[in-house]
This record gives C-alpha cells, sequence and structure tokens, in this order.
C-alpha cells in the first residue's frame, strides 16, 4: 500500500515537472508576443534557414583549394591527399608545371562529396597547405548526383 | 412538426461544427503543447500568403496532405472490413457529442429550445454504449489488415478498453446515486443547488474517489500514451499499421474526439458542466448575500462559455498527461484496472450508499 502511494506521488510530481515547464515557458512566449523583451527565451529552438548558429572554428565544412599570388592552385599533386583520404572520394591529374621549383600542376582536382565522409585528413596530410575545409559552407544537398562532383573550378572559386 | 426536425437539424450541425472545428485545432494545441513543455517552439511553418500566425494554419496543411496521400490497401487485406473499420470508429465517437448538454434551455420565438441534441432519459447511458462500441473499430481494423501486429494491437485494445469499461460504469454508479438521474442535463441541473449554502454542488465534491477513479478510466478510454497499448508505438505499431491516408487520419481524428468527449464528460458529470457557480436563471447570487442580477441571453452566454472553458481545461490536462507519462507494460495496466480500479470504484458505491441512507 505505502508503495502504491509512493507511485502516486511520482506521478503527481512528473505533471508538476511538465507543467511548470508549461508555465514558465509560456510566460516567457507571451512576454516576447507582448514584445516585452528579456534575456530568457521561452525555447532552446534555433529557427534554422533564417537563424543560424556561428560555426566553431575548428569545423570541417567544404574544401577548398589555396592559390598561389598568381591565381594558380597551389596543389603539386604529391597524391598525399589522395593516398590518405579513407572515402577514395578525390581524383588528380597532374601535368608538368613550366617552373622548374613547382614541377606539377593539377589538370584536373575532383571531390566526389556525395563520397566524402568530411574526416579532414586530406587537410592534414597536405604538405603544401593547398587544401583546406574552412569555408563555412554545410549546407551541401543538392537534387542531382552530379552536383556533388566538385572540380577544380568549383573547389577554388 | 417540421419546425421541430429543422431545430434538431442544426443543433446538429451546430454541434458537429463545434466537435470537428475542436478536434482539428486540438493537433494543434496537442503538437504547440508538447513543445513548449519540452522548451521547444512546435509547428509554425504553414503559411498562407505570408501569413504564419503561430501555426494556425497546420491543421488545414495536414488535412490536405491526408486527404491527397495514396489510400493504400495491402492486397492480402479484407478490402470491405478494411474500409468499414475507421467509419465505425469515427461515427460512434461523433455521435456522442449528441449526448453533451451546451447549455441551459433557450427562448427563441416562444419556443423552448433545449441546448442538448438529444433529450432523452437515457443520455448518460448513450454516450457510454456508443464508446463501448467504438472499439469494434479498432478490433474490425486490426483483423481486417490481416497483418499480426495489427491484429496483436486490435486484441490489445479490445482487452484494455473492455476492462477499463468496467471501471468506467461502476465509478459512476455512484455520480447516478447522488444525482439520480441518467440525464445529462438533469445531472448538470442538480449541480446547480449548493451545499451548506455556498459550496456549488458538484460532482468532484460530492464523489472525488469517483472522480479520480473515472479520470484513469477515461484516460484509458482514450487510448492514448499511458495507456496506448493498441498502439505502442514502439513495438508494435498498432491496429492501424496498413491503414493510410484519410482512413489513418480518421483514426487519429477519433483519438482526439475521443479527448474532447471525455472531457466533456468529466466537465459535466463532476465540475458542473454549463453550471457557473452562484450565477442562477436571473443572475449571481453571492452567498454572502450580494445579488447581481444579468439579462438572460448574457446569463447563456456565461454558462455556454463556462462549459467550453471547462472543456478547454480538460482537454489541456490530458494532452499534458499525454506528454509527461510513458506507457504502462500489458500486465501492469491489466493489474491497475482490475485489481485497483474496480475494487476501489465498488468502496465507492457502498461508501455513497451508506453515507446517504445515514444523512436520511
Amino acid at each position: 500500500m505505502m508503495k502504491l502511494l509512493g507511485y502516486f506521488f511520482e506521478i503527481i510530481r512528473g505533471s508538476w515537472i511538465t507543467c511548470r515547464h508549461f508555465v514558465v515557458n509560456m510566460w516567457f512566449h507571451t512576454l516576447k508576443v507582448l514584445g516585452i523583451r528579456t534575456k530568457r527565451r521561452g525555447a532552446v529552438t534555433i529557427q534554422y534557414p533564417e537563424e543560424k548558429k556561428e560555426i566553431a572554428p575548428r569545423h570541417r565544412s567544404l574544401h577548398r583549394l589555396m592559390t598561389r599570388e598568381d591565381g594558380r592552385p597551389r596543389c603539386v599533386v604529391c597524391m598525399l591527399c589522395m593516398t590518405v583520404c579513407p572515402s577514395e572520394c578525390i581524383y588528380i591529374e597532374a601535368a608538368e608545371d613550366s617552373d622548374p621549383e613547382i614541377q606539377k600542376y593539377p589538370k584536373k582536382f575532383i571531390i566526389d562529396l556525395s563520397r566524402c565522409c568530411f574526416c579532414g585528413f586530406c587537410v592534414e596530410a597536405c604538405p603544401e597547405d593547398a587544401i583546406r575545409m574552412d569555408t563555412g559552407k554545410i549546407d551541401l544537398a543538392t537534387y542531382s548526383r552530379e552536383n556533388l562532383i566538385y572540380d577544380l573550378n568549383r573547389l577554388v572559386g | 412538426m417540421g419546425i421541430d426536425w429543422l431545430i434538431v437539424l442544426i443543433k446538429i450541425i451546430f454541434g458537429l461544427v463545434w466537435f470537428l472545428t475542436l478536434t482539428l485545432y486540438l493537433t494543434w494545441v496537442e503538437r504547440k503543447e508538447s513543445a513548449v513543455i519540452q522548451d521547444r517552439i512546435g509547428a509554425n511553418r504553414a503559411e498562407i500568403l505570408g501569413l504564419r500566425v503561430l501555426g494556425l494554419f497546420q491543421p488545414f496543411a495536414d488535412a490536405i496532405k491526408m486527404i491527397f496521400k495514396e489510400d493504400f490497401v495491402p492486397s492480402f487485406a479484407n478490402r470491405f472490413l478494411h474500409t468499414l473499420a475507421p467509419f465505425l470508429s469515427f461515427f460512434f465517437v461523433a455521435v456522442t457529442i449528441s449526448a453533451i448538454p451546451f447549455g441551459d434551455k433557450i427562448q427563441i420565438a416562444g419556443r423552448e429550445i433545449s441546448l442538448q441534441i438529444l433529450n432523452a432519459n437515457v443520455t448518460l447511458l448513450f454516450v457510454l454504449a456508443m464508446l463501448s462500441l467504438a472499439i469494434y473499430g479498432i478490433v474490425l481494423g486490426g483483423w481486417a489488415s490481416r497483418n499480426r501486429y495489427t491484429l496483436l494491437g486490435g486484441m490489445r485494445g479490445a482487452a484494455q478498453l473492455i476492462s477499463y469499461e468496467v471501471a468506467l460504469g461502476l465509478s459512476l454508479v455512484g455520480v447516478i446515486m447522488v444525482f439520480p438521474s441518467l440525464n445529462l442535463q438533469d445531472i448538470v441541473y442538480e449541480q446547480g443547488e449548493l451545499l451548506f449554502g455556498w459550496l456549488p454542488k458538484w460532482g468532484i465534491f460530492l464523489q472525488p474517489l469517483a472522480f479520480l477513479i473515472f479520470l484513469f478510466a477515461a484516460l484509458a478510454e482514450t487510448k492514448r500514451v499511458p495507456f496506448d497499448l493498441p498502439e505502442g508505438e514502439s513495438e508494435i505499431i498498432g491496429f492501424f499499421t496498413e491503414y493510410s491516408g484519410l482512413k489513418w487520419g480518421m483514426f487519429m481524428m477519433t483519438d482526439f474526439m475521443e479527448i474532447i468527449i471525455v472531457s466533456c464528460l468529466l466537465t459535466t458529470l463532476f465540475f458542473g458542466g454549463w453550471q457557473v457557480p452562484w450565477l442562477g436563471p436571473d443572475g449571481f447570487h453571492f452567498p454572502w448575500g450580494w445579488d447581481w442580477f444579468l439579462p438572460r441571453w448574457l446569463v447563456v452566454l456565461l454558462q455556454v462559455g463556462a462549459f467550453n472553458l471547462k472543456v478547454f481545461f480538460f482537454c489541456w490536462f490530458q494532452v499534458l498527461v499525454r506528454w509527461t507519462y510513458p506507457r504502462f507494460r500489458y500486465d501492469q495496466v491489466m493489474d491497475f484496472g482490475w485489481k485497483l480500479l474496480i475494487p476501489l470504484s465498488l468502496i465507492n458505491i457502498m461508501a455513497t450508499g451508506i453515507i446517504m441512507s445515514v444523512l436520511q
């Protein structure tokens, strides 16, 4: 019998908690509707497409290729990123550069984002700091798979 | 004769419009209230011409979506019964609104009109009978789908509703003893009197135990979360697994309509129905001797408003309950019904009888 009363007490306590949340949040919602600004908000929701949360500096987002002063990509086609990539989503084709200091430049540099797992190994492997993942662009969804294949133009741009 | 039929027709239309509008917006209330309880905002994206107004258009968006979804019937199902089930379920709950008294009698052009669609002597029994028949929709839906899980859901629903029907009926015996009538309108009239000259003679003050039993049993009757065994989202998905589109929507509407009917019954039987404390037919008569006379139309308006307010409160309360408690296990539900609620309701009948015979 005492156990039963204990359950009953807990049932009432449970509804007290939800009721308190309801009343407190409703109070702050009402204040907001009336135009009174308070420090506390009625909900923790961020209305995503309109409001965006600030992305942390170390967040790994869409890749970009860095360029030299003359606008050509910094990449020297050492193939380290292509080798380290666990999803095998990077494809590079080399071409000979006229500058003997550089030797090679990428004729094609393709990242297939439909396979990329955003591990960031390519960024860590790169000896020339040619590839970075700091564009802050995270809404990459598109309607076709072809749109997810990023070539040199889109990566540099 | 003709004008009587017209009056009944108008009352039915008003009753159904009230009922279905409230049902539609209860879906909105449920989404918003659960959101506020969980520190969220809730559905607010449905818009018409750039107007969002707290997501108030959401029920219409949902309705349009459900109407235009594919109405899928599995090839192994019994097509006729599969289609019949949601209609049965919907119909038996929809007719119960005819028994609920919305207000006092009103006089229009020398005619006395009771604000209750079906003014018969057995309205309380009528509501209980129709609510019990509503389980046929569940069992039929579960059986006609020819799916093991829907059948399980249907059987669970039948077992649960039948066992709680007993407690529900027994808890109301005490109420019927105190207010000697089976007509809900008469029960409301009885509750307009005063106890000790100041306390409204509401069912909650005369039958507190019956109120608690009725509350639990009625929550079980609505088959929503603490008692949602026929559905059991996380284990068997429920009796409407094989339903889609508008037919599924009718099952969902039935759930919400049951909430409203239960709220109406709680209000009518235990919280004075449309009675406002100390408000007589000609105005307020406060127990401390003040009188405040009001015109007749204002009194009726206040009473209908009070009824609506009480019903809204209980709808709110049931949504709160649904978003607070986890589901009972099947054996716990059966234990709770048979071993606690039914003995308690029998004790309540005994105690009521003894107290009444002592007081006489």
